[in-house]
């Protein structure tokens, strides 16, 4: 009797034992909801006294979004664009062709169209296409691509131009509304445009 | 919302939301099922049509945006350069499970249009869209070399 009695309570003591209750666990990466990260204002650099610190700081600061995936992914140093975050090479497998917006017999347009696709996934612009060659960002150091965005030979623009291009332009601003999954460029095209102002404005200095 | 567009020279209504896809328009509601769902999202290049002339992938096509233009299918693809795609394919025997085919011949026919005698680089950046599962591209790649002869002669 004493044995049957132990048996039970052996069996009773193993199954009510505390045990660890189930605990969260994080979504898997393509359920997260996607952040985006902030710019600090122009304004915020005005304690910084000299004047060519300040310019650097702020291209710095610029910087972060002008070597954002959004950017550089058509800032390509080959005929091919990349894609993603991670930047892969595009696929399917394409090339800038005569005028940056695909060969004459797979052009962007077979399957990028005006505006953003819910449907396929797939981002849209009315000027989507690649930067020109003289322009490739990719491998270069912010340095490197201040001093190639400032030389009208290579950026085919002016100042003004370029401040145009960096605060207004459609395909640009295309970068903080990406759609789908794609991480929007940090802050806003205003915020970034003030940043390239100010940074013109105090000499347009190149980190080294 | 209704929309009009040509598909193969005929005017067609429809009442979708303009968001739909053009592949199924093509395929649910205008019954056109030589176009094919591939992978929805442009990787595979078997959803290809022609709009306006171009080769564009159906299926990330919204059909608000291909409203008003001239559509036209494997159904209905004609001229010199289809009759040649189509007898080159025939002859070469190109497909093996021929699901990708409608829009290996569309992408084909359009790239013969525009280079009328393409050299292997230009077969390759035209075709490189498409995506061959049963990997049929050396056939492919014979049959517009003599597709390109025979429109020519």
């Amino acid at each position: 009797m004493a044995l049957v009695i132990a048996a039970i309570v052996l069996v009773l003591a193993i199954v009510l034992r505390p045990q660890p209750l189930p605990e969260a666990q994080a979504l898997p990466a393509n359920h997260r909801s996607i952040e985006t990260a902030q710019l600090r204002p122009a304004a915020a650099f005005a304690t910084i006294t000299d004047p060519a610190v300040r310019s650097v700081a702020l291209f710095e600061e610029a910087g972060r979004v002008i070597q954002h995936p959004r950017c550089m992914n058509c800032h390509p140093r080959t005929d091919r664009p990349t894609q993603t975050d991670a930047m892969r090479p595009h696929m399917p497998w394409v090339t800038r062709g005569p005028d940056n917006a695909g060969a004459a017999t797979l052009r962007c347009t077979t399957c990028h169209h005006d505006a953003n696709f819910a449907a396929s996934g797939v981002p849209g612009n009315p000027k989507w296409k690649l930067a020109p060659i003289e322009m490739a960002w990719q491998g270069k150091t912010l340095g490197q691509i201040c001093r190639q965005i400032l030389d009208p030979a290579r950026a085919h623009m002016g100042r003004d131009q370029l401040l145009q291009h960096m605060a207004k332009d459609e395909l640009v601003g295309w970068a903080w509304h990406p759609g789908g999954k794609r991480t929007p460029a940090p802050g806003t095209q205003a915020e970034f445009g003030a940043l390239i102002d100010a940074w013109l404005k105090t000499g347009a200095r190149c980190p080294a | 919302m209704s929309y009009s567009l040509t598909v193969n020279g005929q005017v067609r209504h429809v009442d979708e939301d303009g968001q739909t896809p053009l592949l199924w328009v093509l395929r649910d509601t205008l019954k056109l099922p030589g176009t094919k769902y591939g992978c929805g999202i442009a990787q595979c290049g078997a959803c290809t049509v022609h709009v306006d002339g171009q080769p564009m992938r159906s299926c990330s096509l919204a059909l608000e945006a291909a409203a008003g233009s001239q559509i036209v299918t494997i159904e209905a693809v004609d001229g010199p350069q289809a009759d040649a795609i189509r007898d080159a394919w025939v002859a070469r025997d190109v497909p093996q499970c021929g699901f990708c085919q409608s829009g290996q011949i569309m992408s084909a026919v359009a790239l013969l249009r525009s280079v009328p005698k393409p050299t292997d680089a230009d077969i390759d950046i035209a075709m490189s869209g498409n995506i061959c599962r049963c990997a049929t591209y050396n056939r492919i790649r014979a049959a517009i070399h003599d597709a390109a002869g025979s429109a020519q002669s």
